[in-house]
């Protein structure tokens, strides 16, 4: 992919005349960064930053047309469908509910980490609306429609844009600007809205920076009036990918290609809280054999969070040791703008993998003392709001 | 005296035959926020060329060169606790060590302000 050119952004002009500061992403020519990596980190953590994730995979996963079904018969048939690639209870997923969860391998390895959200409208009963990575999206659709060919339908979304709104105040702009309705949202929710100004727009009340916030499948024609009108907002401000990575690695949240990869079940990658009861129980998933029996008697290895203790960062590939000998290796690290300092995700050999355990960073040769510490190392704020009844 | 410039980003001002060393403006405006500097320890000797010091921005590990070639004779502590200053002031308090230099000529053979004003510009 490095070698073809990579492919604008459709608010490539957008970002054009906030930054020069663009770099080759999956394929993308995306915006790294605008005002400065830690201070666009700061604002989303006190306001809203806006972030182009257009380069990703939403699409829609739906029963052929007059499937004739209805409500919970019409969902439970098209989430039994995307059961056989994942091991979330899609099934049991009501109206409006977005899960997190990850497509298997036969070994119980993960091929991608996505979303899959249940639309709220009774019209809508019967799809799924589903959004995976930039970088594994062909692969993604391809495995999906390999696996359910003449049962199911996927229809890319991709040409639209996707935005995410982050940020502690993002609700606050995202209901002034759009529609107040958006307020009232749970946080994994999902909703589709109309507006005369932005046309018909799939909001799920989700992100992946620890904080509240939104993201938001907008038509390409309605894309720069929604960015600019938001970016008008005084709570936001433009927010690059460089930002993206260190927000979601101070959440604790994995990168796929990084911290998870096809040789990483998700017990390894401790992601156990992803499958649910009755899916644990059927262990009616690909690898669920591997999986299961990780869950029941433990794993060799597991990921953690790790805070070097001087102030060198410890990034991807850095060796883990243990008096000298080899326990793990560093799968995302970096600077922490909120705790201003280092702090790395890796995986451990299990023995070491309690917080507490003091390690060694092997950084440009030379061992660096480390402690293992929970994860995340940014507590979630997650809003989900009171009923307003 | 002017400070001369490597053709990557170094800079080096000579005062007698000590030398301070440290990374260009232009230099910390690709890096972004500088979050830690590894410097090497005083006494050590350097070649020309050779790597010298380490800047890490948010964003990445960069190698520093030593510019030319001489022997540390003081590196700036205050980077150790404060490295945003590499930022704030690249070309001044953010410079990153002092060495005695070995062979005057290699500074001469270095960018002057303009030529290396130019050279940035056609990046």
């Amino acid at each position: 992919m490095a070698d073809a050119e990579p492919q604008k952004l459709p608010l490539d002009a957008v970002w054009r005349a906030r930054t020069s500061k663009f770099a080759d992403f999956a394929g993308y020519d995306m915006p790294i960064q605008f005002e400065g990596l830690i201070a666009e980190h700061n604002w989303t953590r006190e306001h809203a930053g806006l972030f182009d994730v257009s380069h990703m995979g939403p699409c829609f996963f739906a029963l052929p047309k007059g499937h004739g079904l209805e409500g919970d018969v019409a969902h439970k048939k098209v989430a039994s469908l995307i059961e056989r690639l994942v091991p979330a209870d899609i099934q049991g997923l009501k109206p409006g509910q977005v899960r997190y969860t990850m497509l298997l391998n036969a070994d119980g390895g993960i091929l991608d980490d996505l979303m899959i959200a249940r639309p709220a409208e009774p019209a809508a009963a019967g799809d799924l609306y589903i959004v995976v990575n930039a970088g594994c999206k062909i692969e993604d659709w391809k495995l999906i429609e390999a696996t359910t060919k003449g049962e199911a339908n996927l229809v890319r979304a991709d040409d639209r844009c996707l935005l995410a709104l982050q940020g502690p105040t993002a609700a606050q702009a995202a209901s002034a600007v759009i529609a107040p309705e958006l307020n009232d949202m749970n946080f994994m929710t999902v909703r589709r809205i109309e507006t005369q100004r932005f046309g018909r727009l799939t909001i799920t009340r989700s992100g992946y920076t620890g904080e509240d916030g939104y993201e938001i499948l907008v038509r390409a024609e309605h894309a720069k009036d929604l960015a600019e009108a938001l970016l008008a907002h005084a709570e936001v401000k433009p927010v690059g990918l460089g930002a993206r990575d260190s927000l979601r690695l101070e959440a604790g949240l994995c990168l796929y290609g990084h911290d998870l990869d096809p040789s990483t079940s998700p017990i390894e990658a401790d992601l156990a809280w992803t499958i649910q009861k009755r899916r644990r129980e059927a262990g009616d998933f690909p690898g669920a054999k591997r999986i299961l029996r990780e869950y029941e008697l433990g794993v060799s290895r597991k990921r953690v969070g790790i805070r070097p203790n001087d102030r060198a960062p410890a990034r991807e590939g850095v060796e883990i040791q243990k008096d000298g000998k080899n326990i793990g290796v560093v799968t995302s690290g970096g600077f922490s703008p909120i705790l201003n300092g280092p702090i790395s995700m890796g995986y451990v050999d299990a023995a070491h993998s309690e917080p507490g355990h003091v390690v060694e960073l092997m950084v440009r040769g030379q061992a660096r003392s480390a402690t293992i510490v929970p994860l995340p190392f940014v507590p979630h704020r997650y809003v989900r709001p009171k009923k307003a009844n | 005296m002017s400070k001369r410039y490597t053709k990557d980003h170094e800079w080096v001002e000579l005062n007698g035959d000590v030398a301070i060393i440290g990374i260009s403006a232009y230099a910390t405006e690709q890096l972004g926020d500088v979050v830690y500097v590894e410097l090497p320890a005083k006494d050590k000797e350097f070649a020309a060329h050779a790597d010298m010091a380490v800047v890490e921005s948010a964003k990445a590990a960069s190698d520093v060169y030593a510019p030319i070639s001489g022997k540390v004779v003081e590196v700036n502590d205050t980077l150790s606790g404060q490295p945003d200053l590499v930022n704030g002031s690249p070309e001044g308090d953010g410079w990153f060590v002092k060495i005695k230099v070995v062979n005057k000529a290699e500074v001469d053979a270095l960018m002057d302000e303009a030529a290396y004003a130019d050279y940035v510009k056609g990046l």
